[in-house]
């Protein structure tokens, strides 16, 4: 109950991380040992409806960006989403998604950057070393899980883009194909979703664009084939099935935040101590426990994160 | 309700029919509640199973209370009155449903805490309102034997339980309110609800128009709905 965020003093991260890894098969040692087509196979009977295996990543980076918080289960993870693109219904993502084509796929980059392309899924994921990250994940609703995700910096992209000194915000903006994506047919939101972060935010070393998680390719439910994770705001942040990522000079206008404002703010920064206004905030039911916990300012990360909102009114922007 | 008058036609085929009404509703009522353990014993409930739980049950609470409100224009429009024997079931299954539902809410939802609780009812007014329409019913269970109609006397009885229109607009409104984007199924209760309420409007409006004057009708009819 009373675990404190994920700083971790340095004398404690090997041997947590070593812990975790212990029980986790595709980290390096467990990968190594195995082979890289052991564990292939041993996940074989999980792939999705790919005709393809599902690849599974190796050589996974793994920083201090981890908990030690026990992890939520892969199938309940991806049993139990918000995806409204494909339904509205939490299991609506897992029956639905597999009409979504994630090959080929590719990306826009474009605004106010000095290096504007439409680049492929593939080729972009094979510029930046993969990252294993596990986070904490905190939905608007008060739910929340612990997600190991796989994926890269966010930051490193942004760098590459060279954006110019009137990219003040980074909108990101998913697939709009009603054919393949049949929650779009129904106006429930306003198609397609876009969201959106301040450019310090999203150059903040921990957000991250996601590819996989528990070291597989990203199903298609969580956001395949590219993600957006900021674990200090609340999930509906998280962007999914990424096709454009525009510099703006304005903040954006974000789906959730338009559709209804006094409900969810722009910032969405997990905050306890500000209700929404049908629910309380204050805790949260982690997803395989009875008792809900109390809900962290920004999730637990305020360390790394509260000094982005410096003198800012957290009940006004939130 | 004061047991409705045996259909007088001799359709031997009907009298059948009615008498298996009320054993088949029975069922038919306890089947989600089945369904949630069946689903609860496999470990079907979803990843968040209090969650899913408390949905469905709230779903069935106004499910049952929208199907007892249809018997009186089922037999007002179209004269089949079987459906006005098994309104006392479906009304006391709504409530055995909406008290599991708030059982949910205060057991597995908020495990007792009574402050969270209290702050809930009094805060959030989607939790106002669905506290507002169980309490509505609490009356009208309690009221639901044949021994209280007569205690309390048919008008006064049938007055009292008017009060089940207000509780499904309040269980209506609760479900709106909850939902966050979606409106497609409130939407679809609040229009059953709305045909229900009207139809009880239109054979009030005919007979009036047939008899005009103050009519003897025996059993009082549905006359305006006053304010739901």
């Amino acid at each position: 109950m009373k675990q404190r965020s994920w700083a971790l003093s340095e004398t404690e991260v090997t041997p947590e991380s070593l812990y975790v890894r212990r029980r986790d098969f595709l980290s390096l040692g467990a990968a190594g040992a195995l082979g890289a087509a052991g564990s292939a196979l041993s996940f074989s009977c999980q792939a999705s409806a790919d005709d393809k295996p599902t690849p599974t990543f190796t050589n996974l980076k793994r920083g201090n960006f981890v908990t030690d918080e026990k992890q939520t289960p892969f199938s309940d993870i991806t049993t139990y989403n918000n995806y409204y693109e494909f339904g509205t219904a939490k299991s609506d993502p897992a029956e639905n998604a597999g009409s979504l084509h994630t090959r080929p796929w590719t990306i826009a980059l474009d605004g106010e950057i000095n290096k504007p392309e439409v680049v492929d899924i593939d080729e972009l994921i094979q510029r930046f070393p993969l990252e294993e990250r596990i986070y904490r994940m905190r939905c608007v609703e008060a739910w929340s899980m612990v997600i190991p995700w796989v994926g890269f910096p966010l930051a490193e992209l942004i760098k590459r883009a060279e954006p110019t000194s009137n990219a003040k915000y980074v909108a990101f903006i998913t697939k709009l194909d009603p054919k393949e994506m049949p929650g779009q047919k129904r106006s429930v939101l306003d198609w397609p979703y876009v969201e959106g972060l301040r450019i310090d935010e999203a150059m903040h070393p921990l957000a991250i664009l996601a590819v996989g998680l528990y070291g597989r390719t990203l199903p298609n439910q969580n956001g395949a084939p590219l993600r957006l994770v900021v674990p200090w705001k609340y999930g509906f942040k998280g962007i999914k099935a990424i096709v454009k990522i525009a510099f703006v000079k304005d903040q954006p206008k974000t789906t959730w935040n338009t559709m209804a404002p006094g409900e969810y703010g722009f910032y969405a920064n997990v905050n306890p101590d500000v209700d929404h206004p049908r629910w309380s905030q204050a805790k949260e039911r982690r997803i395989g426990e009875f008792f809900k916990r109390k809900t962290l300012p920004f999730n637990g990360y305020a360390d790394q994160v509260a000094k982005l909102y410096t003198g800012m009114d957290l009940r006004k922007a939130f | 309700m004061a047991r409705a008058p045996e259909p007088k036609s001799g359709a031997a085929m009907r009298t059948r029919a009615a008498r298996l009404m009320k054993p088949g509703v029975f069922a038919l009522c306890s089947l989600p509640l089945a369904k949630i353990a069946w689903d609860g014993l496999r470990g079907n409930l979803s990843a968040n199973p209090i969650a899913e739980v408390l949905n469905r049950l709230g779903f069935w609470t106004l499910g049952w209370l929208l199907l007892s409100l249809a018997a009186t224009p089922l037999k007002t429009l179209f004269g089949w009155t079987a459906p006005i024997r098994v309104r006392k079931m479906l009304g006391l299954f709504a409530f055995f449903y909406g008290s599991l539902h708030f059982a949910t809410y205060l057991a597995l939802d908020q495990a007792f805490d009574f402050s969270d609780i209290g702050a809930d009812i009094v805060k959030r007014k989607f939790v106002t309102v669905g506290f507002a329409a169980l309490m509505t019913l609490v009356p009208l269970a309690a009221t639901s034997t044949d021994r209280a109609v007569k205690r309390l006397g048919f008008r006064r009885w049938k007055r009292l339980h008017r009060l089940v229109y207000f509780a499904a607009v309040l269980g209506v409104v609760h479900f709106a309110w909850r939902v966050k984007a979606d409106y497609l199924e409130p939407a679809l209760f609040g229009i059953a609800l709305a045909a229900l309420l009207l139809a009880r409007l239109l054979p009030a409006r005919a007979k009036r128009a047939d008899h005009p004057g103050p009519g003897e009708s025996k059993s009082p009819p549905q006359e305006s709905l006053s304010r739901t």
